[in-house]
């Protein structure tokens, strides 16, 4: 008869710990956060095609570190699960709890029942009607839940990400603060004797869920859109004075007038948009002191209505498609 | 091992961890096959216990599309309906209207809405305009049961083409019949009770490359005509303040048109027949 090994149940779990968190370390991170109007996710990624963000339903997205073939699958799962409560009782009856519950449920199952353990990190996030009603869960590859308000940092560098994010997150930030927070603290980690690095606009996948749209709140950021807001985030950084070292949380108004003083750094966003974009523009937004969100709204603008439900990915427009793909 | 997973409560059943599937018509066949409209029994003739509804003309612009439809459901010979709405976004580029058994037609379109949003999320990109084309058709097909015992719906689908080559076809037309077969029209196209005559009026009235703008005049009066001579067509409710439902798909994406300029095409339809309403 052959021979049986005791382990004890702590040491089990403990090895198929370990052997989770060990794979999930060695990818790239993520970090998702509320700003004021609405929430960002922000993704470091070489691959365009292959998405660690992505859309669940109207008011719900999805951001994911580790293993690529078994997040996809729990994502597909996630986009059924809502899909299907949508379509047999209402649109506002789909929750991100429920969603986030249903992959705890599933990855802690898998986690002590299957000779491997998923190694993956997810966070569900549930845009709300303001910061403070934004819903942020953290799931990991053991089925652990966490309401996470504020913001989620995963991935393998997660701790120190999130000290970054600590400090200076704040709810009501704007769009280019939040991005800039989001990709300082991406950059803080991984460079070479522990500098910072720069991230470009190539090495990042950006999306928001954006409080103000009707419908599907869910939109990429990219390309032409992206470029322009990374370009204002770095104008900030210069002109905000030094941000790691500085006073915890600094009052997002504070960076206002940066932006005020730089209208042409919004222009040539305005400009290198689309014809659908320029015809927004001009219809009074090329007027004012455009902001990142400005710029956004600019690109957004016409199909924005309430008939436009399914128009928030940036790469399915006709006039975007081709400057996406290039990308 | 599968099989005890699935007895945990919570747990995510094995329908949806399916690799590959990308259609939520597919995925109910799986998950929740009863909530399919062609999977449940109908035992004995059931066309005049529902609700009909009637015509929707769609018209090929040099900008895209435009459809339109009345706002009467019927049954029998009594109003169902004055102010169902026919005519809706089947996603961002592209519109559904439906005539025929008006419930089995708006859960079908809604499943069709469901259908389009989901092959969009899961793969990550949309489908081609003849790929949602051809899925109608397929659902289409999958009701004929029904249809044979009196619940047939008709679909009438109309588009902005993304992957157009030529600039002036960029707007696209596809009708159905009732066995699923799926027919791109040119110029324009019309469905349900009163399709006969709103076709013989926009054969008078059309224009090869008329902008969205015009056409949604001629889509109205189009409707107009079919619901003077057709009695399950509704005509413009000037007193109720009921119109046409108007909606485009251009390249800004689908738009429907508010009451307010859907009254005003209304109004100026009904002005230029006062003079000769014809006999």
């Amino acid at each position: 008869m052959a021979m049986q090994f005791y382990a004890s149940p702590e040491q089990i779990m403990r090895d198929r710990s370990e052997f989770a968190r060990k794979n999930i370390a060695r990818g790239r991170n993520v970090v998702v956060l509320s700003y004021a109007d609405g929430v960002l996710f922000v993704a470091e990624t070489i691959s365009k095609a292959l998405h660690k963000v992505s859309e669940i339903y109207d008011r719900i997205g999805f951001a994911a570190v580790g293993r690529y073939n078994e997040f996809e699958n729990l994502r597909a799962a996630g986009v059924r699960m809502a899909d299907l409560r949508g379509y047999s009782y209402d649109r506002r009856d789909v929750t991100g709890r429920a969603i986030a519950t249903a992959f705890a449920q599933t990855l802690g199952s898998l986690f002590t029942d299957s000779s491997k353990p998923y190694e993956v990190e997810i966070c569900i996030a549930e845009v709300g009607k303001t910061a403070a009603a934004d819903e942020l869960y953290r799931v990991t590859y053991d089925g652990q839940t966490q309401d996470e308000p504020g913001y989620v940092a995963m991935g393998g560098q997660a701790d120190a990400i999130s000290t970054v994010m600590k400090q200076r997150h704040d709810p009501e930030m704007t769009l280019t603060d939040a991005m800039s927070l989001a990709v300082e603290a991406l950059g803080s980690v991984g460079g070479e004797g522990g500098k910072p690095r720069t991230l470009e606009a190539n090495q990042l996948e950006v999306a928001v869920l954006d409080r103000g749209r009707v419908g599907r709140k869910f939109r990429r950021i990219t390309g032409n859109a992206l470029t322009p807001l990374l370009a204002l985030t770095k104008t900030t950084d210069t002109d905000g004075g030094p941000e790691p070292e500085a006073p915890a949380k600094p009052p997002a108004k504070e960076t206002k007038p940066a932006k005020a003083a730089k209208p042409s750094a919004g222009d040539t966003a305005a400009s290198s948009m689309t014809s659908r974009a320029d015809a927004a523009a001009a219809s009074g937004v090329a007027e004012e002191d455009l902001d990142a969100d400005d710029v956004l709204d600019a690109a957004e603008a016409p199909a924005g209505g309430a008939e436009a439900p399914a128009d928030e990915t940036d790469e399915t427009t006709a006039p975007d498609r081709d400057s996406d793909q290039g990308e | 091992m599968s099989s005890e997973r699935l007895e945990l409560p919570g747990h995510l059943p094995a329908a949806y961890r399916v690799a590959g599937v990308s259609s939520f018509t597919e995925f109910l066949q799986g998950a929740a096959p009863h909530l399919l409209p062609g999977n449940r029994p109908v035992t004995s003739y059931g066309g005049e216990l529902a609700p009909h509804g009637t015509t929707i003309v769609a018209i090929a612009c040099s900008d895209g599309v435009v459809m339109a439809g009345d706002r009467r459901a019927t049954m029998g010979n009594l109003i169902a309906s004055r102010d169902i709405e026919k005519v809706h976004p089947a996603d961002a580029y592209s519109c559904i209207g439906i005539a025929g058994t008006a419930g089995v037609g708006l859960e079908l379109m809604r499943l069709f809405q469901v259908e389009l949003e989901h092959y969009e999320k899961i793969e990550g990109t949309v489908l081609s305009l003849d790929g949602k084309a051809n899925r109608l058709a397929t659902m289409i097909r999958n009701n004929l049961g029904a249809a044979m015992q009196g619940l047939a719906v008709i679909p009438l689908f109309a588009g902005f083409d993304l992957d157009a080559t030529d600039p002036a076809r960029v707007g696209r037309l596809f009708s159905f019949d009732v066995a699923g077969g799926v027919y791109e029209e040119q110029e324009y196209c019309s469905i349900g009770s009163g399709s006969l005559f709103a076709k013989s009026s926009l054969k008078k009235i059309y224009r090869p490359g008329v902008a969205s703008a015009e056409a949604g005049r001629m889509a109205v009066e189009a409707l107009y005509d079919a619901a003077d001579d057709d009695t399950a067509t509704g005509g413009p409710d000037l007193l109720r303040k009921i119109f046409p439902v108007v909606m485009t798909a251009t390249a800004n994406g689908t738009h429907r048109l508010s009451d307010e300029e859907t009254r005003a095409l209304a109004e100026q339809v009904v002005a230029a027949r006062a003079a000769h309403p014809g006999v």
